[in-house]
Formats: structure tokens, sequence, C-alpha cells
């Protein structure tokens, strides 16, 4: 009956291949917001926009390294404060139907772009709500303290205190590039706001079309600077059931599909006709101890229930297979990992012991939050704190089980208003400064800062303080190497997996990398 | 005839004001506002939070936003989407169409189906198709349509492969969407097979969306075509010697079509319900889809005006059965 | 007083009895009550056990499970026996309170007339006007999902049936000569209302309750089917579905089952109903 399907979506698919020479469709988790990367912060909209725009540094395909991207090449001064970008001549912007570009890309398309974000009196910077939430985040409205264009081809940032992972910032994708030549265009038709709907890009895809929650639809850009796609068309069609894109995977409706739910994986891969890649994620998902509220102010007292949880148990029952176990902060896969971390052993004996010696023989009673939505690195909170709740019953202590809506759970949680609460983040720039300062840094243990667990350590702040000023990775690896003892000691998290991306998609597809980001990136892909 | 109706409109007015507040106090209700669901484990500071609450005008107290709301309606102006920025008259555009295609193509099975059963069940009162119809309407009238529409896509679509699992179309057609009924813009555009593939996408879900009201027309329509054979006219024309099939048709369908029409028109509302489930489960991109993620996003302008533009959906629809009523019906026109 | 409806029970029982729709809906509503209440005698497992070692067991192969396992490897027979406790219960609460407040309010309407009436009918206009499912999911978003939450905003949407309902009833029996009698002989409105009006138009609430329990139990799984209703691990039967979603195409029976326990419960209510307002109502009878 399978044999039925494909044959008639395969003569569906023959009548249409006539018309429309290699396309590739990729059944995609949702539907964007808009088409601006700069107004967003979830990874489907990033997605939907990445074929479109370009940067001024690219990361490499499939690497958390970066690579020159609109931004040719870049000088850095010796106080490690002034970086002077060089930047690609001859570069095309896209055209649709509203706008003819009639020069090439320069630096009022870079200043357009930075300056909508940066500054209030900006015309475009109330533009679609302004809520430029990325560039915030990342630090940079304090970071930059001037954007000067010093001739079309070159610009100069200047920073107000020497930051090592600037680069990787502009790697984002909220450091995309507009055209400023468009934005004059809408400005002059008084609908500034299609900038972020109908989107002009300089990317290696130009955008056709978007029907809501049901396709986008992408064609090869054949001036784009670089090596051009290899596909004729692209088509993201939206499919919010896993299950759905997994049918439509098999009817070969399309050819790569986003995020399948763990419990196919293994029909996946006795499929003939799929192939299934996989890659550690740049995330963590770890259980928080509020560390400046009794007992969790002792670090015996963490410890001990740290060996009292069962981490296997965690990753086969909640993640089914797509976890990896957890024991520093960062993931594996990032420069400084520090593999020499032994994490706490499953060890209820010694838990118990541990937890008599800090004053509760008998245990205590604590609340245990759990997050009410599925998150990138955390496939079902509620599911998990049921087990450690039974696993912490085992020492004597009584967890009860606390949830609230989304943005309340967030809110109170960095309030620091629990005991114990599960959490998590997902890496934007793959620098592991990205990790320990804003989960465990001490300007982020204050009252709403993102260190759930509340957690000041003068001799970790030094480390990772020192290491972020420094150009050089090796010396910067060592720096964030010692931090991972001191986490380890003090066990102000119990780190317990990074969740594992997995990517399943037709044998036909070639050329497809996985991003470490959690991208989907088409650029080189072909089918055969 | 005149009079019912500037009555129903005049009570129109305060139903609608109705619906506007009742509207903004359930929505503003909800725990947790736009900005804070959007940021995720990032946060936001608190200056910024409160700028972003300014902008959206959520500082304000509620009786001022809800008067500053009263005011943008009075122009015409149903507000912008908190997420994705675009006007929320814009996006109902986008999504209507979809919805009132599913919902016309579901009625019309229901109708074509059911009117036809329900008056030969009547005509051939206790046979096998009597019964069988009984059986029929009353499953159809306790489906629980969520269930329904995914066994319906497991049965026919997964294991037989008759029709597509989910969507409006292939994904691999574009059809310009001229008028948002991809049906219409599908038979005008020049994409070989766009027609078919729409029409093979529709079947399924206006079946599934269509069960309920079938089951309860083609009832209806039994029990009152009971009814009107019964009643002395209809007998006098049978003794006339008029032909049956004539005054089936003619004499007793047109009185029995009233309560089929009234109920008709109650279904309109349990339709967009029932269409909220069955786009959930085809992911079909329409008004409910649209609003139960708007509930999800706590985007307060989409729903908002999106259920305002559905209560005046319903009650336009309520007064045009009421009208209807009146035409079918000579005796309540005075 | 009580004439007008001593006619109609006397033989109310016997016309039910003949009406072989209703018959079958009482069978499996009795069936269903009895499933409930011996639901830890009857039901092979714990509704939560979980056997680690028979995750997505299909049905009609091992004895233990009948009707096959579910992800956690849960045995379906057993959830579904203790989701019939859910579904009647949230019945009989849904039922219960829209019964109990919208009579109130319907016969508060008709007794006081004037602004009361028009406030509180217009406020029964305005609620019928939105699609009673949407009405449902914003009451839940604003409560937060969980099953309490699921009834009373299921109780909210068939509120204006009942207020319509018993507001119509009341101004019927209102002119009658024997309320005009009790009136004039100095009866309290509230004892008016409670005892004397109240039990004249009992029969059209009767059969609006009967049928109201399987709306309020058709509803209560979509919003659980929706995820906004029984938060898992509570065995509810729409709860069930939403959880057999991810798996569906790889185990049927997740998603039949429930489904088929939904449709039948409901249908049982039904027939009732329909079967009571027969039998209540000799001009509708065939």
């Amino acid at each position: 009956m399978r044999l039925r399907i494909l044959l008639l979506a395969g003569t569906a698919l023959l009548c249409a291949a006539t018309a429309q020479a290699k396309t590739l469709v990729y059944c995609s988790e949702g539907s964007p917001e808009n088409f601006s990367p700069m107004l967003n912060t979830t990874g489907t909209t990033f997605d939907a926009n990445h074929p479109v725009y370009g940067r001024l540094i690219e990361f490499k395909p499939g690497e958390t390294g970066i690579e020159p991207g609109l931004a040719e090449r870049w000088d850095i001064s010796l106080d490690g404060k002034v970086f002077t970008l060089h930047l690609r001549p001859g570069v095309k912007w896209h055209s649709n139907a509203a706008f003819k570009p009639t020069r090439d890309f320069n630096a009022d398309d870079v200043l357009f772009t930075f300056n909508r974000q940066a500054k209030d009196d900006h015309p475009f910077h109330k533009v679609s709500g302004g809520a430029y939430d990325y560039y915030g985040d990342m630090g940079l409205p304090k970071l930059i303290a001037g954007l000067e264009k010093i001739d079309p081809l070159t610009v100069r940032f200047t920073l107000t205190e020497p930051s090592a992972p600037f680069l990787s910032d502009l790697a984002m994708e909220f450091a995309s590039i507009q055209s400023a030549e468009y934005g004059d265009v809408l400005t002059k038709a008084a609908k500034p706001e299609q900038i972020d709907q109908a989107p002009i890009g300089t990317g290696p895809f130009s955008f056709v079309a978007y029907q809501r929650d049901a396709t986008i639809r992408y064609r090869r850009f054949d001036e784009f600077w670089g090596p051009k796609a290899k596909l004729d068309a692209l088509v993201f069609s939206i499919n919010k059931d896993p299950a759905v894109r997994l049918a439509k995977l098999r009817a070969n409706e399309c050819q790569v599909s986003a995020y399948p739910a763990p419990a196919d994986l293994p029909g996946i891969r006795a499929d003939a006709s799929l192939k299934l890649m996989d890659q550690p994620g740049l995330n963590i998902g770890y259980l928080a101890f509020n560390t400046q509220k009794k007992p969790f102010d002792d670090k015996r007292v963490r410890q001990a229930l740290s060996m009292a949880l069962d981490q296997k148990a965690i990753l086969d029952a909640v993640f089914l297979g797509a976890g990896q176990p957890a024991k520093n902060l960062i993931p594996p896969t990032m420069w400084s990992y520090n593999d020499a971390v032994q994490p706490w052993p499953l060890d209820v004996a010694a838990a118990k012991k541990l937890l008599a010696e800090a004053g509760y023989p008998e245990g205590f009673e604590t609340d245990l939050w759990a997050m009410p939505v599925q998150r990138p690195y955390n496939p079902d909170a509620r599911r998990m704190a049921e087990l450690m709740q039974s696993d912490l019953a085992k020492i004597g202590v009584k967890a009860r089980i606390v949830s609230f809506e989304w943005g309340e759970y967030r809110k109170r949680a960095q309030a620091g208003e629990h005991s114990l609460a599960l959490f998590g983040w997902t890496g934007d720039n793959g620098d592991p400064d990205n990790f320990f300062v804003p989960l465990a840094g001490c300007a982020a243990a204050r009252v709403g800062g993102g260190n759930i667990a509340k957690w000041c350590n003068r001799e970790f702040e030094a480390l990772v303080g020192k290491a972020v000023t420094l150009t050089d990775q090796a010396e910067r690896a060592k720096l964030y190497e010692q931090a991972q003892i001191i986490m380890r000691e003090e066990q102000p998290f119990y780190d317990i997996a990074h969740s594992v991306a997995f990517q399943p998609m037709r044998k036909n597809v070639t050329g497809y990398v996985m991003s470490p980001f959690g991208r989907h990136i088409f650029d080189q892909v072909d089918l055969q | 005839m005149f009079r019912l109706l500037t009555r129903r409109l005049a009570l129109i007015v305060p139903t609608f004001i109705g619906v506007t507040l009742l509207g903004f106090l359930l929505i503003h209700s909800i725990p947790g506002d736009p900005v804070e669901v959007r940021v995720g484990e990032r946060g936001i500071s608190a200056e910024r939070l409160a700028y972003f609450r300014h902008e959206l005008g959520l500082d304000q107290p509620l009786w001022k936003q809800f008067l500053d709301y009263e005011g943008q309606l009075l122009h015409g102006d149903l507000g912008r989407s908190v997420v994705t920025q675009e006007s929320v008259w814009t996006e109902f555009k986008t999504f209507f169409p979809a919805t009132f295609e599913l919902s016309v193509c579901a009625l019309a099975f229901a109708i074509l189906v059911g009117l036809p059963l329900g008056v030969m069940a009547a005509v051939r009162r206790g046979s096998a198709l009597d019964y069988g119809l009984i059986g029929i309407s009353v499953t159809g009238a306790s489906m629980p349509i969520f269930w329904w529409g995914l066994m319906a896509v497991l049965i026919f679509s997964v294991a037989l492969g008759w029709t597509p699992v989910s969507g409006r179309i292939d994904d691999l057609f574009y059809i310009e969407p001229r008028t948002g009924f991809l049906l219409i813009d599908a038979w005008f555009s020049d994409e070989p097979g766009a027609f078919r593939s729409a029409v093979r996408h529709l079947i399924l879900p206006a079946i599934v969306l269509g069960t309920v009201p079938l089951a309860t027309i083609a009832r209806m329509t039994r029990s009152a075509m009971l009814e009107v054979l019964g009643e002395d006219y209809v007998r006098t024309a049978r003794a006339k010697g008029l032909a049956p099939g004539r005054v089936v048709v003619v004499h007793a369908l047109r009185n029995a079509l009233i309560p089929v029409v009234t109920v008709l028109g109650l279904q309109v509302g349990a339709l967009l319900g029932g269409a909220i489930l069955t786009e959930t489960v085809f992911a079909w991109p329409g008004v409910g889809h649209w609003l139960v993620e708007s509930v999800q996003r706590r985007d307060y302008n989409v729903l908002q005006g999106g259920t305002l533009l559905i209560a005046v959906l319903v009650m336009l629809v309520n007064l045009g059965v009421d009208v209807l009523y009146g035409v079918l019906n000579p005796r309540l026109r005075h | 007083m009580s004439a007008t409806l001593a006619v109609p029970r006397s033989g109310l029982f016997r016309r039910l009895l003949e009406n072989p729709g209703a018959v079958a809906g009482l069978v499996i509503m009795v069936a269903l009550i009895i499933l409930a209440i011996a639901a830890p005698v009857i039901a092979p497992h714990g509704p939560a056990e979980q056997f680690r070692e028979s995750f997505l067991t299909p049905p009609f192969q091992q004895s233990t499970f009948p009707l096959g396992t579910d992800s956690l490897g849960r045995d379906i027979l057993t959830r579904l026996i203790y989701g019939a406790r859910l579904s009647l219960l949230i019945g009989a609460v849904v039922v219960a309170l829209s019964l109990s407040i919208g009579t109130m309010l319907g016969l508060a309407a008709a007794f006081a007339g004037g602004a009361l009436d028009v406030a509180i009918m217009r406020l029964m206009d305005v609620l019928l006007v939105f699609p009673s499912l949407l009405l449902a999911i914003v009451v839940v978003a604003i409560l937060g999902p969980g099953l309490t939450n699921a009834m009373l905003a299921v109780a909210v949407v068939l509120l204006p049936g009942y207020v319509r309902l018993a507001r119509a009833a009341a101004l019927g029996e209102l002119t009658r000569e024997y309320v005009v009698a009790t009136r004039s002989a100095g009866a309290g409105v509230l004892r008016l209302m409670l005892l004397v009006v109240l039990p004249n138009c009992a029969a059209p609430l009767i059969v609006q309750a009967t049928l109201g329990f399987s709306a309020a139990i058709l509803d209560a799984a979509a919003l659980g089917f929706l995820g906004l209703g029984a938060q898992p691990p509570t065995p509810e039967w729409g709860t069930m579905l939403a959880d057999a979603l991810q798996f569906y195409q790889r185990a049927w029976w997740l998603l039949a089952f429930p489904g088929i326990a939904i449709l039948v419960t409901v249908m049982a209510f039904n027939l009732l109903g329909d079967g009571l307002r027969d039998a209540l109502d000799p001009k509708l009878r065939r």
C-alpha cells in the first residue's frame, strides 16, 4: 500500500516536474513570524529567512567557526576595540515587483541594518514593532560605541571594550543585511513595513511568495556572489504535526523534513528510501538549584541530589535516545569542553550519607518546577519531573511538581522564586562565553537575570571575565576548562542532557550539512 | 418583512457592543502578555518590557484601552498582529477564504446528501432505508469530529492512498491567490492538474466537517417531511391524483424546508467550531487554525479582531436566516 | 399543583421503554456507570501503571493487554475504563453547573422582566454569537488548562441554552391560571419561582440536560484533544487522543479505541435524550 502512495505521489511529481525543474520541498514545522531576522528570535523564522539574506560574516557550513561573508576581510586593532571590515564588491541585490535595485551592496546597507536596530531616531526603527531582541540580548547597545562608513566598501565598528565573540555575533541571523535602497523605495511608496514582509536580500535564493501556514517559495538567485545554489527552486511546506511531515516525506511530497518525533526514528532508520543524519545540538537542559535558598546554599546538598538522579533513565524515557548525557554546561562539540570532568555518579547510599552530613538525615520537602512547554533542550519537562520526583524520594527528598504558563514560568524562575527548576539554553554564536556568562555569571544572578541557580562565585567569575577579553582561543580555552572544574565541585546546576538533532531526508538528497545552531540550510543542497 | 428586518438590525447594535466588550475583557484576562511569551529563555530587561508594553498600549488602564479599541473600530481599524506585524484585516482576508471554501463544500455535501436521504426516508417510512438513516444520523450527530478526521486520514490517506494527507493543494503548484478561493483560482490558473489537486485535497476535510450537519439535516428533513406529509393539503393533492413525486417535491418539501433552514442557520456557529478542529487535523490554513495559534501566542489584537469578525459573521448569518425564514413562510411576514 | 406534570410522568417510563433507541442508550449508560464505579475491580491494571518492557503492544495479541498498550506501556483497556469515570464526572458537573445557573438566570429574567431581563438575554445573545469551541478555548486560556477549568469553560458555553429554555418555559407558565392564583394568594416570588413554576417547566430542561451531557463530554474531549483539557497522565479520553497524535500512523489502536469510547458514550446520551423528549412531549411523538 505504501507503493501505491509512492506511485500516486510520483505521478503528481512528474506532472509538476516538467513545469518546475529541480524543486526541493522542505517540510518545515511552523510559520515564520515575518521576513526580518532582526525582529525575531525563533528558529522557524530564522530558517525561513536564511535562504534570502546574507551577513557580513558567515558561520562555516556545519561548524561554529566563522568565514568571510559580505565582508571579504577585516582588521582588528591591537587593543581589540576597533574592527574595520572591508566589504565585498559587486554583490547584487534581489529584485521584486516593487523594487529594482540600481546599485550593488555597499556600506550604506550595513549602516541601515545596524542603525535600524540601534538608533531610536532611525526612520525604520519603529517599523514592524521595533523589537530588536537579539541585538539587545547580545549586549550590542552597550558594546558598540560607534559605526562609521569609511568609504563605500569599508565600515568600522568601535567597541567600548574588547570582545572576542563580536565577529561571531555578526554572523548571527539578526545581523542579516537589509537593503537601504529598498528601504527608500518603500518609504516613498508609504509601505515601509513591506521590508519585513516581502524581503530583499543578497542570499543564494530570492523570495517568491508566502502563503500563511501553507508554503514559502524561493527561486535560485543567479547573480549570487558565491557558489550558486544547485536547486532551481526551494519550497517550505509548513506542517505542525510531525506525523504529517513524516507521511509527506515517505510519500516524496517533501524531500527533507524538520524535527522528526523521537518515536518515529526507528521507523525512519528502517525505511530504505530515507536517510537520517544526526548532530549533537548546541544546547543544555539542566536542573537549577536555587543557591540562595536553604538548603541549596550548601553545596553538599546539591551534590547529594545530583548523586540521586538517574540520568540514564531520563535520557531513555524522556529523550527516547535523542539526547546525549551532559556533565558540563557547554556541549561537547564546543571548543574548551572539558572532557576530563567526572560527573557525579549515581549512588543513592553516598547521596544519603552526604545529605546526613549536611544535616538532613531524614531528607526534606521542596518544590520542583517543570515548564509546561516543549523546548529544544527538553522534549517533556513534566515527564522528566515525574522521574526526578521518584528518584529524589529514594533519599527522602519529597518534591512537589510546580508549573506555570510559560511566560510566567520564566519570569518567576528568573526572579528566583523556585527551589529546584528545570530550565535550559540554546547557544547563539558557538562561543563558550554565550553559555557561561548568561547562565552562571554574577551579573545574571540578580533578580530577573538568566542565572536560574542565582549562583555567584568569585573564582569562576574571574576566569570567565578574563577569557572574554582575550583573542587567543587556546588561552581562552584553558580558562574555560578551569571554570568547568569549579562548576563540577560547586554543582549549581545538575546538567541533564544535550539534545541531539535528527534530520531525515530522502536518499536522493545530497550536499545537506547540518548546522550546529539548528538552522536548516539549503544553499548547496542538490537532488540526484 | 421590512419591519422585521429593521427590528433585527436594531437588536444587532447592542449585541455588537456586547461582543466587543466581552471579547475585550475575556482576551485581556488571559494570563501572560505577548511580550513575555515572545522572549523565551533569554528574558527581557524591565525597561525594555516597559517600552514594549507602552508601544502596545498595554500600560494604559483597561477602560482606556477599551475606549481606544472602540475608537479604532469606529475607524474600521482592527489593529495589527503583535506577532507578525501584519494588519488583522489583511490576515483575516488571507485565512477566511480557506475556511469559507471548506465550510461551503461541507455544507453542500451535507445538503446534497442529507436532504434527499431525509426525504426518501420519510416517504418510505419504516423501511430498511429509514432505519439505516436513523442509525447514520444518530452516529453522525454524536461524532467527535477531530477523531473522525484522524481516522479518515488513517484509512483513506495513509492506508488506501486515495487522498492526500493534508494541506489545500500539492506544494509544487503555485497558484496566485486572486480570489483566495483555491478551487476558483486553480480552475483559472494555467497549471495543469492544479484544480484536480485542489479538489482531491478538499474532499476528505469537507466530508469530515460535513458529517454533523449531514446528520442534523437528514434527521430534520425526515421529521419535517413526516409532519407535512400527514397534513390535509398534501393528502388533498394526492387525492387529486397529482404525481406522488410532484407532491413530495413541490408541496411537501417546500414547507418542510422551513425548520430545516432554521437548523441550518443554527449550524453555522457549530460549523465554525467544527472548522477549528477540522483545520487542526488537516493542517488547513484557515481562520480556526489562525485563532488557535493566536491564543498560544497571546496575540491580543488578532484574537480580538478575529473573534469580532467571526461574531459579526454569525450575526449576519442569523439575520440572513431570519429573512429567509420570512420568505419561505409568508405567514410570518406580518 | 403538579397535576400537569403528573400526567406525562405516569406513562413516562413505559413510553421510554417502547423506544428501542432510548433503551439502547439507557443500557449503555447503566453499563458505563457500573464500569466507572467498579473500575478498580474490573480494570486489569492501574491507570498510570507503566510496563516498561511492553511499549506500544498491538491489541488482541497479549491477553494481559487486550486492547494493547500506549507509548509508555500503559494498558489501554484500563485507561478507557478509568476514563469512563472522568467522562461521567465531566458530564455530571457540567450539566449540574449550567443547568442550575442557567435555570436561575432564566427564571430571574422571566420573573423580573424589564432591565434585568434585557441584560441577561443580551448577554446570552453575545455568548451565543461566539462559536462555542472558540469561547471554550479562550476561557481555558484564561483559567489555565486542566480538567476543572475545562469543565467550567464547557459549562459557560452551554449556559445560554438553559437560560433561554427556562425563561421561555417560565414565561409560558406565568400567564397560567394556577400561577396567577398562587400569586394573588400572596406567595413569595422565590417560592413561586422554585416550587410552582420550576416543576412545571422541568420537562424541556430535563431533555436539554440529557442532551447537554453528551455535548459536555464531546466538548471536554475536544479541549483535551487540543491539549487544553485534562492533563496527562489523566486517562481522559480526549487527552488520550492528543497523546496518540504522535504515534497514530504507527499505532492505530491508540487512536481508535478512545474515539470509539467517546462516540458510544455520546451516542448513548443522545439516544436517551431523544427518547426522553419524545416521551415527555406527546406532540413530538410519532
